[in-house]
């Protein structure tokens, strides 16, 4: 819907953040998703994370790669730089990207075609370099853009519209991710905006590799009773391991909660998440416990979702490699130079 | 006095400064760093010196070889026969005695006797009982190994009349910090000194005298000047995947980093080096970082390039700053992986899928991989495009001689169109793929600098000047050809070719177009083909596109030789399309057997392609 433009329309009585800005400004291009595309609601929670967090829209960086989810980057954060990159190898990118500049924030969005096929590779290799981002998945078991394909993720057994069965073990990226070392590993339902948005502000507030694979139905080609991504399977058998709560660092915490079966979680830049466990055994601190868990409501038909794993205690790629604190791409002749008289010592050592 | 074993036939044509000695060795028997002590010898008495590893895809074991030039004249090729062979691997010594020219010398473990058919009635044996001099000295099984090779290059002092003082330097040198290291390789050196003093007839027919060629010059090898170019141009992020003949640009960026990118007040560092999964990743972190505005490079060689294509296509449609050091080597695929070629030209120039063009610079010289790979941060981030500097396995990974690095420090780096902050505050509709100069390169912003201008979406999907998506097909052509313009500005911005007229009398109808590695040919072969009157202007190719100086060279020439090392005369392809050139005009000479060129090749393919050779030409000849 590339013709119609957005309305510059802004009611007068919208909410502001601290920045004084509106959810509108953090939109941002009119989607061409098709209508009820679950990533469009992937794209709202991101607004919504994003004013409600008063992230300065100007100090994000996403990107994306190719597919139909590595295209909503175009509708939310308009103020932000994009890179729509290329098919499965946006870690890679990310990865440049941040070690360029350690300060601004780096969102990004791939899917599973994108994460799980042809760019699993990458996928893997990013979560090991531990980059400082929130990486999400819009997860919907198919190959939206080229009408309908099965992909990676789709569970065995599972069938496209058009009635071809997949004949291949799934790739759970979550359990993946967790197996690669990633610090903050959630999973979510793009219907589920209660569970989704505390997640993406965690995620985006968490240092380290953070990453939420998202079950985002494909209406148009993956909607139907035999696909375990479409809405009815995920609503049906969707288990929350715990429900979360996001609280930023400025605000008083006023909830109270019960010990035992609550868990609070502070991150590095002071916002606390509080979880409610509704499993007794589960651990989110625990990679194994959690994996555990992944796999035992898998067994049952489930989707374990929340917050799975979370681990605050590591450092990120520039800390590995000690890094200074400015960023690289502020570093001037003076400061990278080491001039002629160096130089010529250099000469000597090769005579 | 011991006579000289003169088993030749032919009497030795005595010769100073001027012969090829040859190591043969086994790989991974510590051969590297003796041989290498004997020809930094040789620079050190002033004398011109060319070494050049022959070694094979392989850890320990297979044979080896170190092939020193010397030349008091300065010619750096490859010349074939050998003066002096030191025939040290039982393997293939039959074929390594084989390759001595007649009156030539083989220097040999004679703990052994040589077998029959290895003697030759034409060449000189040196026996040397390496093994039961180091059975004899030394005691640990290592060090008697190790030692053999100290043994002879010791032996080859008194044969060629080395400066001993000069060996007994460069293991203090060699040593540093390691001093108990100093007395046994000493002691070593001067049992092999010792027995062929006390042997035989020292010096030889060939031997060497100190000379000044060497002055203000040094002996480096092209990745190591490469690496410490990007240390000079800024760059900060490195992300490579291992792959010879490339790995020591990256490892010497390293290393020079570590002493001279710390920050002196918290200690830490100026650079990011990356060893990513595969070469897909390798150039996507440096595109990702360009993109970020930090000077980032890989190093790779044609089984890379292969892989990056995708990403050479996205950097170039969506103006991505980059630097790739492609250090070529023998292909197709796997192709002979420790040998070297030119053979990637085609498939750099336009690499990637759809209309494309990438910037190319040609290093000849260590000196040349320095300054350029110095300033292709500068060509990259100014033209906004990818830049690949194309050296090759023989300048890569072979010390050569050259003049010493030269960095101006009034250069500031050009970091190209970038808006800042306040800039942005004075523009009111910017566009990031807007030509507002009319020379194909835009302006560009760095993430994050302005709360409400200049942000934008960098895609590699069809866009218009303002980096909209859209499929209207004439956006898309503007845009293409707006890019187009680009590499015509480009030409500004690139090292110019080097042109020369070799004979200011004659008008001469033949020209030469060279670049690269074959350089070090060039000046022999020419002056060994004007010894038999043939004069030829040159022009040696230093980037693509070309300037016009190379269209004018072609026209202005009825033929022209374009001399280079692959099997489908690629340049010559390259300037057939980019400089309208015919095949009636351009020739080839080629060379791609995976060594280097030699001058002797280029001469013969040129006397063979000649109709006949002139009359005047024949009296001359028969007077020198």
């Amino acid at each position: 819907m590339t013709y119609i433009r957005k309305p510059k329309f802004r009611h007068p009585q919208l909410k502001t953040n601290d920045l004084g800005f509106t959810h509108r400004d953090y939109e941002g291009a009119l989607t061409t998703l098709c209508a009820g595309c679950g990533h469009d609601s992937i794209s709202a929670a991101i607004i919504q994370a994003a004013t409600e967090m008063s992230l300065p829209p100007h100090r994000v960086a996403k990107l994306s790669g190719i597919g139909c989810s590595s295209k909503i980057p175009a509708y939310f954060l308009s103020k932000s730089h994009g890179f729509n990159s290329v098919h499965g190898r946006m870690p890679s990118v990310a990865t440049g990207a941040n070690l360029a500049n350690k300060e601004l924030a780096y969102l990004g969005v791939s899917g599973d075609g994108d994460s799980a096929s042809i760019g699993l590779g990458q996928f893997c290799h990013i979560v090991r370099r531990r980059i400082n981002m929130l990486y999400i998945v819009a997860n919907n078991g198919t190959y939206g853009l080229t009408k309908g394909q099965l992909s990676a993720t789709s569970d065995i057994g599972s069938r496209t519209k058009s009635g071809e069965e997949s004949l291949y073990n799934n790739i759970d990226l979550a359990a993946l991710a967790i197996e690669m070392g990633a610090s903050f590993v959630a999973r979510s339902f793009s219907g589920d905006k209660s569970q989704l948005v505390p997640l993406i502000q965690a995620g985006l507030s968490h240092k380290g590799f953070a990453f939420i694979d998202v079950i985002s139905p494909c209406v148009t080609f993956n909607n139907t009773d035999l696909s375990t991504h479409g809405y009815k399977n995920t609503w049906e058998n969707y288990e929350a391991l715990s429900s979360i709560d996001y609280v930023p660092m400025r605000e008083e915490i006023t909830t109270s909660y019960s010990t035992g079966e609550d868990k609070e979680i502070t991150l590095h830049d002071g916002s606390v998440i509080h979880l409610h466990k509704t499993s007794k055994n589960y651990e989110p601190n625990d990679k194994e416990n959690a994996l555990h868990h992944i796999n035992e409501y898998k067994k049952q038909g489930k989707i374990a979702t929340g917050l799975l794993y979370i681990n605050q205690d590591i450092s990120d790629l520039h800390e590995l490699l000690d890094t200074v604190d400015k960023p690289f791409n502020s570093l001037a002749t003076q400061d990278l130079c080491p001039g002629a008289e160096t130089l010529k010592t250099i000469n000597d050592t090769f005579r | 006095m011991p006579e000289i074993v003169a088993t030749s036939k032919v009497i030795p044509i005595p010769r100073t400064n001027d012969f090829v000695v040859k190591f043969a060795n086994v790989n991974g028997s510590g051969s590297a760093s003796a041989n290498n002590m004997f020809a930094k010898a040789v620079f050190r008495m002033g004398i011109p010196v060319s070494p050049h590893n022959i070694f094979p895809s392989n850890i320990q074991g297979l044979p080896t070889w170190y092939e020193v030039r010397i030349s008091e004249s300065g010619y750096l090729g490859r010349r074939d026969g050998v003066d002096l062979m030191v025939a040290m691997n039982e393997q293939t010594i039959k074929s390594d005695i084989k390759s001595v020219l007649p009156g030539g010398y083989v220097l040999y473990d004679n703990s052994k006797t040589l077998a029959a058919d290895l003697i030759r009635d034409d060449v000189n044996y040196l026996g040397v009982p390496l093994k039961d001099i180091c059975l004899r000295e030394f005691e640990r099984p290592a060090q008697r190994q190790l030692f053999k090779n100290i043994v002879y290059v010791g032996a080859i002092a008194a044969f060629l009349k080395i400066d001993f003082k000069i060996l007994t330097d460069l293991v203090g040198d060699q040593f540093r910090g390691k001093e108990k290291l100093v007395p046994p390789n000493i002691h070593a050196l001067e049992l092999g000194h010792q027995y062929a003093t006390e042997n035989y007839q020292c010096p030889l027919h060939i031997q060497l005298k100190r000379c000044r060629k060497t002055n203000k010059k040094i002996l480096i090898d092209g990745n190591t000047a490469t690496a410490l170019g990007c240390v000079y141009g800024g760059a900060t992020v490195a992300a490579w995947y291992p792959l010879t003949p490339s790995t020591s640009v990256v490892d010497n960026f390293n290393k020079y980093c570590k002493r001279l990118r710390i920050d002196p007040g918290s200690g830490k560092k100026k650079y990011a080096i990356v060893q990513a999964e595969d070469e897909l990743s390798a150039i996507g972190i440096t595109l990702g970082a360009g993109w970020n505005g930090a000077r980032a490079f890989t190093a790779t060689s044609g089984p890379g390039i292969s892989l990056m294509q995708e990403f050479l296509g996205l950097a170039y449609f969506s103006e991505v700053p980059l630097v790739i050091f492609n250090i070529q080597r023998a292909g197709p695929s796997t192709g002979m992986p420790t040998r070297t070629q030119q053979s990637d030209i085609l498939c750099c120039a336009y690499a990637s899928h759809g209309d494309t063009k990438q910037v190319l610079l040609f290093p000849s010289t260590p000196g040349e991989c320095f300054e350029f790979a110095a300033s292709s941060f500068d060509i990259a981030d100014r033209l906004q495009t990818p830049v690949i500097m194309m050296s090759d396995l023989e300048l890569g990974m072979n010390e050569q001689l050259c003049d010493s690095l030269h960095w101006d420090d009034k250069h500031r780096y050009d970091r190209g169109k970038v808006l800042t902050q306040e800039q942005l505050e004075s523009i009111e509709n910017f566009g990031r793929y807007n030509d507002v100069d009319g020379d194909g390169i835009c302006y560009r912003t760095y993430p994050g600098t302005h709360p409400s201008k200049g942000s934008y979406f960098t895609r590699g999907s069809s866009h218009d000047p303002f980096a909209a998506y859209t499929e209207d097909g004439d956006v898309y052509a503007e845009v293409m050809k707006r890019i187009a313009r680009k590499f015509e500005t480009a030409l500004k911005y690139l090292p110019k070719p080097e042109v020369r007229r070799q004979s200011k009398e004659s008008k001469n109808q033949t020209g030469l177009i060279y670049y690269g590695t074959t350089t070090g040919a060039i000046q022999e072969a020419l002056d060994n083909l004007a010894r038999k009157g043939l004069y030829f202007d040159t022009l040696r190719i230093r980037s693509f596109p070309f300037h016009k100086a190379v269209r004018n060279f072609i026209q202005k020439h009825e033929t022209v030789y374009v001399i280079e090392q692959n099997r489908d005369a690629q340049m010559k392809s390259l300037l057939k399309i980019e400089c309208s050139a015919t095949d009636k005009q351009l020739k080839s000479i080629l060379n791609f057997n995976g060594m280097l060129i030699t001058a002797r090749h280029i001469e013969s393919e040129i006397i063979a392609s000649l109709p006949s050779i002139p009359e005047s030409t024949d009296s001359k000849k028969k007077q020198a």
